[in-house]
């Protein structure tokens, strides 16, 4: 088995981030005091690492809570629990889930994040140079000439003419307001960005575009992205390595090249058949999945996929499975991810 | 092609919107034709003009939108099956006459994007497919409700009998798409106009009502007019594509031809910016950089010189491209393309039959 | 994009020009680098009603401010001689057909011998033609600067002009309509004043803090909105004492009118803010490390200020009817202030609208007012948020 980690300098050979059990709950409240009645396990004791430099790809249906964890990393929403390991350029190796209000400051000029709507995530009163300046001015980078100087560079960089500076973003189709977000995202020169569903709203060809364009400036400025989204082919397109969600938890995690071609979850496996293929040509088989998912207020017992899992036996309906290293870099989340032999959506060339 | 296979033929289709800063040329002379039993995928990103041209169908446009130009037939079976057809130009029809509104939802029928807007959230599932089949067949409640019953499980909803007494908040996305399909094929109608009906879903879930509708297409015997953006969908479910680009067929030709030798440059472009699930992603090539075409669809109030592709198509010819406006042209019998770059190699117009 | 193409006039895209990205010297770029209050005139200057309404009510609340100039007589001065006289008929032809400037004839009064009223008959001998800027009576411009000069009239005390007629004690009730605008388009302006601070602070209060802050806050609003308006005022107006200065009655007067004006806008401020928290781009600030001061004040605010001036415009005509229907009652003001409701009282009978119906002019005022208020909210409304397509 290849070495599936990516080719990294000895010197980042600790991963850029590492979570650990990272939790968040939401209560839910009824009546008029707002009592707690339950919680919606969004996100339940997830763990990853993202090595510098790489894409870590977090794919899952709507409400797996891909989007919550991008969100908890930068502490916009405050996780319930767990451990968000970041290495910090200024503060060192820091747990993020424990910094006071200065330093998560500080931490966000180095971690970043791209929004999914390129309307909503501009504020249409602002022009680009207070959008993109923001976070310059805010965090005290820049200001002034220096300032107008930054944001310009960091128009072209995006792909953007700097005299578009003055105009405010209702002058923009959806593909350059992205291009103004991920401007407005890599101003203050970060490590790490969260990219949430960031080409999802955007039209087949405009896509494309902004997938290069994502891929060029990881190459130029050293980035390294975790990039949510629900769009399978996109993710196996730009990511390195990839995360699959089920009902808040990470079922599998392996290269890309390893997720689509050999998968160890059922989970993955019927995800990744359900892809409809821009290919005329009949498909082998395909799995198709029965039932709902879960709830995740009321998730089933055990194994929170068996009710909907071809595979399942009685094991998977009393006890939870471990998320195990079934081979060097690929975690999987099933009492039987060393036997199953499961098909992926592309096969291995022949050996 | 025997002419009575034809079951609508859309000829030059004009649809405008007629607006206080601009007339929007939404559709903008289209040609299409589907067939019996057929589904036909319609392609296309957004403002190409597809959901248009399916509204102009059932003439469901609305103000300040108007049908200026072309006709639609529908070649309607004869109820004994005979093989004889009436042929009804929907374009003369009153558009809140009774004709239409015959032909709107029991031989023609729509599915949308978004389940939710197409029922009624303070009735229940059962009460709206009870009324949409007493609407248009002679029956008594309990006999519609029979027959709802009986269209619920055959879009496989589980527990027929109760859900059918749900209301459509009760259900999941998937299931309200289950239900809105119940309806629309209550009245077994002769087409089926599908609106992007799985984009809200999620992809398992999209996969179970592709599934769905190939297999109801099959027992039914109904055409379907799929339109989508998502080019693996329609990989899945047509026999025959249509691309759409600013109100205008550019390429039309069957499944296979138009995946595997697509002509129009914009096909092309369009071909090549998804990203693919093949052995490239196994060889660990981290920059696979996509072929992408370059600008984006033009707002809706311009109107192009020439071909409305050419600011952005890269095999553009000087002095053609942006003066002339390409005609159809049939490379071959069932393949159309609006392209300059062959009109040399064939002489351009109509195919000799579809 | 597109849709907002639509509030720029005479907007022209040139053929592929948006395909290439436009250079900054193309004819958009005017469009493209408008801020909100560009974008919302724009656009409000296509609503062809609400321009109208706007200068409508330009002009009522320029006669408000330069009532003294622009009626022609003071609203207390009783011309003994012309009581109970109803509007004058304006002519431009003569007796003996010829065309000449406006004029009026002469007057003369007599009485009825059964009912012992003044009857007015026109004396075509007499004729006064009507002039500008003439002299007549003295007042004091804005209690400060003393002058004669008004904007027209016929200049000779011994007929005096009586556009809208005269009433009982012989006042011009054209100068009292204009004099009473004063009292009746301001009681809406600071009434709706104090709204705003009430609701703004509650509202934002309410939605910036959530949780309990929220409860009580709408509980309160559900309270007072379950209130009967008219009895409330009037409860709270008979409170007053009788021999308040006028000055004050009217300053109560108009926080009566806003105890129960502000909760409508405290529900909009809250929505809004709520709604606003949930942005993208807000968050997006949080994340740029705005601090919460600048977020509420450069991303928050903007974001429903058109909001509020909407709210607040179609609050105003409320205030005014209010402001008519407490001092039509004696409620709320009384003589010698001036409002229109003021006005109305003396119309309170049959036998005075039967006999003198030019006293109930006073209410097409009102309802001009009320009107042209509603107009400009709906303009408002429409462009109030130019960034939905």
């Amino acid at each position: 088995m290849p070495d599936l980690m990516p080719q990294s300098s000895p010197a980042s050979s600790e991963p850029l981030l590492v979570v650990e059990g990272l939790t968040k709950y939401f209560p839910i409240r009824r009546g008029f005091f707002k009592r707690v009645v339950g919680q919606v396990k969004a996100v339940d004791h997830v763990d990853f690492y993202v090595q510098e430099g790489e894409t870590l790809g977090l794919v899952g249906e709507s409400g797996c809570g891909k989007t919550t964890t991008g969100r908890c990393i930068l502490r916009a929403i405050e996780p319930t629990d767990g451990r968000i390991l970041f290495r910090d350029p200024k503060l060192g190796r820091v747990d993020i889930c424990k910094l006071d209000k200065e330093q998560i400051r500080l931490v966000r000029r180095n971690i970043r994040m791209i929004f999914q709507d390129p309307y909503a995530s501009l504020n249409p009163r602002m022009t680009l140079l207070d959008i993109v300046g923001a976070p310059l001015r805010a965090m005290g980078l820049a200001h002034g000439k220096e300032l107008e100087d930054r944001v310009a560079q960091m128009l072209q960089l995006v792909g953007l003419r700097p005299e578009y500076m003055r105009r405010y973003p209702h002058a923009f189709s959806g593909g350059q307001r992205q291009r103004i977000g991920l401007a407005r995202a890599l101003a203050p020169y970060p490590k790490f960005v969260v990219c949430d569903e960031p080409v999802s709203a955007l039209d087949v060809s405009v896509q494309a575009q902004i997938l290069n364009l994502l891929e060029d400036l990881q190459e130029q400025m050293g980035l390294t992205y975790l990039f949510v989204a629900h769009d399978l082919s996109v993710v196996a397109h730009i990511s390195d390595r990839v995360a699959v969600m089920y009902v808040g938890k990470i079922v599998e995690l392996a290269s890309t090249a390893e997720l689509f071609s050999s998968p160890k979850h059922p989970y993955t496996e019927a995800l990744l058949s359900a892809i409809p293929l821009p290919d005329p040509r009949p498909r082998e088989k395909r799995v198709l999945l029965t039932g709902e998912v879960a709830n995740p207020a009321n998730p089933p017992s055990g194994c929170y996929f068996h009710p909907r899992c071809s595979y399942a036996e009685e094991i998977c309906k009393t006890h939870e499975p471990e998320f195990d290293e079934v081979t060097p870099g690929h975690y999987v989340k099933c009492h039987f991810g060393r036997e199953l032999s499961l098909t992926g959506v592309v096969r291995m060339p022949d050996r | 092609m025997p002419e009575n296979q034809v079951l609508v033929e859309i000829k030059d289709l004009h649809t405008y919107f007629f607006l206080a800063e601009g007339v929007v040329r939404a559709v903008d002379g289209v040609d299409l034709v589907i067939k019996r039993r057929q589904t036909l995928g319609v392609v296309g990103e957004s403002g190409c003009g597809k959901s248009i041209t399916s509204l102009s169908l059932l003439r469901l446009i609305p103000p300040p939108g108007r049908i200026t130009q072309g006709e639609i037939l529908y070649y309607k079976p004869s109820a004994g099956d005979n093989g004889s057809v009436d042929v009804i130009n929907i374009t003369a029809l009153n558009p809140n006459g009774r004709e239409i509104r015959d032909i709107r939802g029991n031989q023609i029928s729509m599915v949308f994007q978004e389940p939710m807007t197409a029922m009624s959230p303070v009735r229940t599932v059962g009460q709206q497919i009870i009324e949409a089949i007493m609407l248009h067949q002679k029956v008594n409640k309990a006999e519609a409700r029979k027959r709802a019953i009986e269209m619920l499980a055959r879009v496989k909803m589980p527990k027929p009998e109760r859900t059918i007494d749900d209301y459509p908040f009760q259900l999941s996305g998937g299931m309200r798409q289950r239900a809105v399909i119940a309806m629309a094929l209550s009245c077994h109608p002769h087409l089926l106009i599908a609106d992007e009906p799985t984009t809200a879903l999620d992809v398992t879930t999209e996969a179970q009502i592709l599934d769905l509708m190939r297999s109801l297409q099959n027992e039914l015997g109904m055409a379907i007019m799929y339109i989508t953006h998502n080019l693996g969908v329609v990989a899945e479910m047509a026999e025959e594509v249509a691309v759409m680009y600013l109100g205008k067929v550019v390429e039309q030709t069957d499944v296979k031809t138009i995946f595997l030798e697509p002509l129009h440059p914009y096909t092309q472009g369009l071909l090549s910016s998804i990203p693919r699930l093949d052995e490239s992603i196994m060889r660990g090539e981290k920059r696979r950089r996509l072929q992408m075409i370059k600008g984006m669809v033009p707002d809706p109030y311009t109107r192009l010189k020439g071909c409305p592709f050419h600011p952005r198509c890269p095999k553009v010819i000087g002095d053609v491209c942006d003066q002339v406006e390409p005609a159809s042209i049939w490379v071959r019998p069932g393949h159309m393309v609006r392209c300059h770059l062959y009109a040399e190699a064939v002489k351009s117009g109509p195919a000799p039959s579809h | 994009m597109s849709g907002f193409l639509s509030i720029f006039k005479g907007k022209q895209q040139e053929p592929g020009a948006e395909v290439q990205a436009p250079s900054a010297q193309t004819k958009d770029e005017r469009f493209y680098r408008a801020g909100q209050w560009q974008l919302v005139w724009w656009k409000f200057r296509r609503h062809r009603l609400a321009n109208f309404a706007m200068i409508v009510l330009g002009i009522l609340y320029f006669i408000a401010a330069f009532a003294e100039f622009v009626s022609p007589y003071d609203p207390l001065h009783r011309f003994k001689d012309f009581s109970a006289k109803p509007p004058s008929v304006i002519y431009i032809r003569d007796t003996e057909g010829r065309l000449r400037l406006p004029f009026v004839y002469g007057a003369i009064r007599a009485r009825d011998p059964v009912t012992m009223r003044p009857v007015y008959k026109e004396d075509t001998t007499r004729i006064y033609p009507i002039k500008l800027f003439v002299r007549g009576d003295e007042y004091k411009f804005w209690g400060l600067f003393p002058s004669d000069l008004h904007l027209f009239g016929t200049g000779d005390p011994q007929m005096p002009l009586f556009i809208l007629g005269s009433d009982h004690l012989g006042r011009d009730v054209l100068s009292r309509i204009f004099y009473g605008a004063r009292i009746s388009l301001t009681v809406g302006l600071i009434g709706v004043f104090l709204s705003f601070i009430l609701g703004l602070v509650l509202g934002g209060l309410a939605g910036y803090f959530g949780g309990l802050v929220d409860e009580a806050v709408m509980r309160i609003i559900d309270v007072l909105v379950s209130l009967p308006a008219i009895p409330l005022w009037m409860a709270l107006a008979a409170a007053l004492p009788q021999d308040w200065p006028q000055l004050r009655t009217y300053f109560y007067v108009t926080i009566i009118l806003s105890i129960l004006g502000w909760t409508s806008l405290a529900r909009v401020v809250r929505g809004k803010m709520l709604s606003l928290r949930e942005e993208d781009y807000v968050m997006s600030a949080k994340l740029d490390g705005e601090s919460e001061w600048q977020i509420i004040a450069r991303y928050m605010l903007p974001g429903f200020t058109s909001y509020i001036i909407v709210s607040l415009t179609m609050a105003i005509p409320g205030m005014i009817l209010g402001e008519t229907a407490l001092s039509f009652l004696g409620i709320g003001l009384h003589p010698p202030t001036i409002s229109w409701g003021v006005m109305l009282q003396d119309a309170q009978n049959v036998q005075t609208i039967a006999q003198l119906p030019w006293l109930l002019t006073p209410v097409v005022f009102v309802i001009t007012a009320v009107l042209m208020f509603n107009f400009l909210g709906d303009g408002l409304r429409d462009a109030a948020d130019p960034y939905v397509t």
